[in-house]
């Protein structure tokens, strides 16, 4: 029987070999634990801001409450869930056992990244009761700097220690996945979550010290009157802009990389089918990693910089579009002639292909320099990077979560509640973004408290959706628990995966494997 | 109605109201079809394999395709072709809607504040919006004031030349399908050539604080000599209401090119800075636990300094006036102030 096995999980006892573990399998269940109380919280600020849009006007709080829930909303949405989210929790479970690892390169540092994103999230989560932020999560000067509360400072703080928890992270996942590999696994013979993360990883560590510069020079502006971005002390405000994507539009990527490794996973497993090319997969997470680098001024068509530089970021970021298409292709052929189940996690797998297709092709209209001027800063700009980032990134970790449980606990999640937890994130994430599409058309600015009549039904609409979600989300909560206590034991391979981590015990052991696994082809022979 | 009229109606797009958004339409409505073409194909494709390759048997086999060269080249070539006529289509609309540097017909110097645009024309007649009134006067709910009206010429060419006082702001005019951030310390330029007649409603698209979505105005196109006769009556206006008394000029820069109404109520009511009702001299008390009784010296201060002497309770938001107002606006406005008891 399975639970009277040595595990990782019973392999010590009590709460003290939980905070001071060096396993990557129980860092990753802390992860879990942490990220999804996060998320609980965003999601509760998701809920109200879309409760005060119900109606025109007041609705339930005043403009400056708004505001910082707002912000609120997007600095944990994205500094604590969604950047975090994928790599963090199955990353650190699964990485390590898909290439055949005993743990990640470096196990301490593994449990001090963790650290960092608790004490990062305790200094930003202080200034929820001490003084609230009300910048949004791009914290734009000379707003931030000169025209809000000191707040900022301790906001972004911890934003700058969570940074380094991914860099920590990425670094670690770097450094594993080169040295650690297995005998015979080749870096064209590992899985492509592990692709996914490895690309991330390289993101993180590139792109997030760029992040901690800009928001240490923040905090110098704003504590010391060191004259950066604010012109009234000779700085340049667009200068914080360039700095703050040259970061953050790399971290969309950092947010979508690993979903699409996830749906990589899933869609092989659940269509028993090998990947249809695997190299362009493989190599177009590595080209997406590249090319994020050299686009962050799309996201300033309309900042005063030189239209030259606005031709300049729209070609590249055209060019970003050509790896994603390959992507959608390439999963979509593996389906072709598979032996295809449309378990939950297949569900959200598919759900994810739908909805980021949906955010790819709206993401060209943005990316076109002359239409983006109209779109720029509306509802438009809105939906598509929740299509994106939400419908994207939260898809794959509700496939993950409900794909790799048995492996994690040795349970079995339950099919049907993950199928009703689908029905109303998907149905729920429809009725809420689309709506915004055509606010976006009719030119409803976003980061609006208030709002014209005429846009009424529309933003009526999408509150409505934001319930469903909720709702869908609950039951996926309540799924975590159920399988918990009732849920059937799993064995070492329920769904016919053929990735290293279904040939061990679930639970798994301690170190992963008895004897170490020597590999003699690709990850997905299904033949 | 044609095709694409229909399409565009159906998005919910405004009506194009300059030579330059018609353009613009168009670009959406390619990129409205090609992205239905692409979404159909890909999206179909999924869904058919799901029903026609669901696992019917425990044990099926599925095919072993590893992949398909020709087919990898064209759909990574097709969408490149694709993606490059959106780009290079995109910059010469793009390149229609900058004009940088081409001097318009009409030429306004356009403001932004926390949370008002003033429009100031080459005649100095000066707009400032929005006003005081509310917009949805029955609701008390609502937050949104009533725009002031800014008119221009139809078929001219009219370059608005942007800049901020404060923090960043975007000016926004759906119908136009054009958007320019206002930066302080920079010019930026919103040049547009209107051919259609009507009110046109201008947003704030950079977030900017409290009341970021309140920050709109009212752009009315009319034909030559409307404009001529509005531009007559506005000067008009001017020079009699530099007949008035030093309270009367007082209020006209309360609620007009400063601005002040904006923050500071007259009524007693709290907006985001503290009323200006009963306020000379009477005691301030401020954040720092210090008070004064506010008289002439305060109040200036007040105004040029405004960091110096923060009243307990209200955040230090308000920037300097420092150069924006002259010594005898300042007497008039607090001439004005004496008035609110």
């Amino acid at each position: 029987m399975a639970h009277e096995q040595h595990n990782y999980l019973n392999h010590q006892k009590g709460i003290w070999s939980w905070l001071t573990t060096l396993d990557h399998k129980r860092i990753g269940i802390m992860y879990f634990v942490a990220i999804m109380s996060f998320f609980f919280l965003g999601g509760v600020f998701a809920l109200l801001v879309r409760a005060e849009l119900f109606t025109p006007g007041k609705t339930l709080f005043s403009a400056d409450v708004y505001n910082r829930m707002m912000t609120y909303h997007g600095a944990i949405m994205v500094f604590m869930v969604i950047v975090p989210g994928i790599p963090a929790i199955f990353g650190n479970f699964v990485l390590p056992i898909m290439i055949g690892a005993k743990d990640v390169a470096f196990p301490r540092l593994n449990l001090m990244s963790w650290y960092m994103l608790m004490i990062g999230a305790m200094i930003t989560g202080s200034t929820l009761f001490m003084q609230n932020v009300d910048t949004g999560w791009t914290f734009y000067t000379p707003y931030s700097s000169i025209k809000t509360g000191m707040g900022v400072i301790p906001m972004v703080l911890g934003v700058f220690i969570i940074g380094f928890s991914s860099i920590l992270t990425g670094l670690n996942f770097i450094v594993t996945t080169h040295k650690l590999r297995a005998p015979g696994m080749t870096m064209n013979r590992i899985p492509l979550m592990v692709w996914a993360l490895y690309s991330t990883a390289i993101l993180q560590v590139l792109a997030t010290p760029v992040l901690a510069i800009t928001l240490l020079l923040l905090i110098a502006e704003k504590a010391l009157g060191v004259g950066i971005f604010d012109p009234q002390l000779g700085g340049d405000p667009v200068l914080f802009q360039h700095f703050f994507w040259f970061y953050s539009h790399p971290a969309v990527y950092i947010m979508i990389l690993p979903a699409m490794g996830v749906i990589s996973e899933l869609v092989a497993t659940y269509s028993r089918k090998v990947i249809f090319g695997y190299t362009a997969i493989a190599y177009s997470s590595l080209a997406i990693a590249g090319v994020s680098f050299l686009v962050w001024g799309h996201h300033m068509f309309v900042s005063g910089q030189s239209e030259f530089a606005g031709i300049l970021f729209s070609f590249i970021t055209m060019l970003v579009g050509v790896p994603t298409a390959i992507k959608l292709f390439n999963w979509i052929s593996t389906m072709y002639k598979g032996s295809i189940r449309l378990d939950a996690p297949m569900l959200f797998a598919i759900g994810f292909m739908f909805l980021f297709t949906i955010g790819g092709l709206t993401g060209v209209y943005l990316a076109s320099t002359g239409m983006d001027v109209h779109f720029h800063d509306t509802y438009f700009v809105v939906a598509h990077f929740h299509y994106v980032m939400v419908g994207g990134t939260l898809m794959a970790l509700m496939g993950a979560l409900i794909y790799w449980f048995p492996k994690v606990t040795g349970k079995i999640y339950s099919d049907l509640l993950g199928r009703i937890a689908w029905v109303f994130i998907f149905t729920g994430f429809n009725v809420t973004f689309f709506p915004q599409f055509i606010l976006g058309n009719m030119g409803m600015p976003r980061r609006y408290y208030d709002y014209l009549p005429t846009f009424t039904e529309l933003n009526q609409m999408s509150t409505f959706g934001s319930w469903l979600i909720g709702t869908g989300f609950l039951v996926g909560l309540f799924g975590v628990f159920h399988a918990l206590l009732k849920g059937k034991e799993a064995g070492n391979n329920p769904f016919g995966g053929k990735t290293l981590e279904w040939t061990i015990p679930s639970p798994p052991p301690h170190e992963n494997f008895d004897k170490t696994p020597v590999i003699s082809g690709g990850p997905y022979e299904y033949r | 109605m044609n095709w694409f009229s229909f399409i565009t109606a159906t998005s919910f797009m405004p009506v194009p109201a300059t030579k330059e958004s018609g353009d613009v339409d168009n670009l959406y409505i390619f990129l409205l079809v090609s992205g239905l073409i692409s979404f159909i194909i890909l999206i179909g494709g999924m869904v058919i394999f799901i029903f026609k390759y669901r696992r019917k048997t425990e044990d099926q086999k599925s095919a072993y395709i590893t992949h398909n060269t020709l087919a990898e080249f064209l759909w990574s070539f097709i969408p490149f072709v694709i993606m490059m006529v959106i780009f290079a289509w995109g910059w010469s609309v793009f390149h229609d809607l900058r004009r940088v540097g081409e001097k318009g017909d009409v030429e306004v110097h356009v403001t932004a504040r926390q949370w008002a645009w003033t429009f100031k024309y080459a005649n100095d007649i000066e707009i400032n919006s929005p006003s005081d009134k509310k917009l949805v006067e029955n609701d008390p709910d609502s937050t949104l004031l009533k725009p002031e009206i800014v008119v221009v010429p139809v078929g001219k060419t009219i370059r608005f030349i942007l800049t901020s006082d404060d923090v960043l702001h975007s000016f926004y005019v759906p119908a136009f399908r054009n958007k320019m951030d206002a930066v302080p310390g920079r010019r930026t330029t919103f040049t547009f050539t209107p051919i259609e007649k009507g009110d046109f409603t201008v947003f704030c698209t950079e977030y900017c604080g409290t009341k970021h979505s309140n920050m709109m105005a009212t752009i009315r196109v009319v034909d030559g000599e409307q404009f001529a006769a509005w531009q007559a009556e506005k000067l008009a206006a001017s020079a009699g209401a530099s007949n008035k008394g030093p309270a009367e000029r007082g209020e006209a820069l309360f609620k007009g090119s400063l601005g002040c109404g904006g923050c500071h109520s007259i009524d007693g009511s709290r907006i985001v800075g503290p009323t200006f009702k009963g306020l000379y001299g009477n005691k301030r008390d401020f954040a720092d636990g210090s008070s004064v009784t506010a008289d002439d010296a305060y109040i200036k201060q007040s105004i040029l300094v405004p960091t110096a002497k923060i009243v307990a309770g209200y955040p230090p938001a308000m920037s300097s006036f420092q150069g924006r107002i002259k010594e005898d606006e300042i007497k008039d406005i607090i001439e004005f102030i004496k008035t609110l008891k």
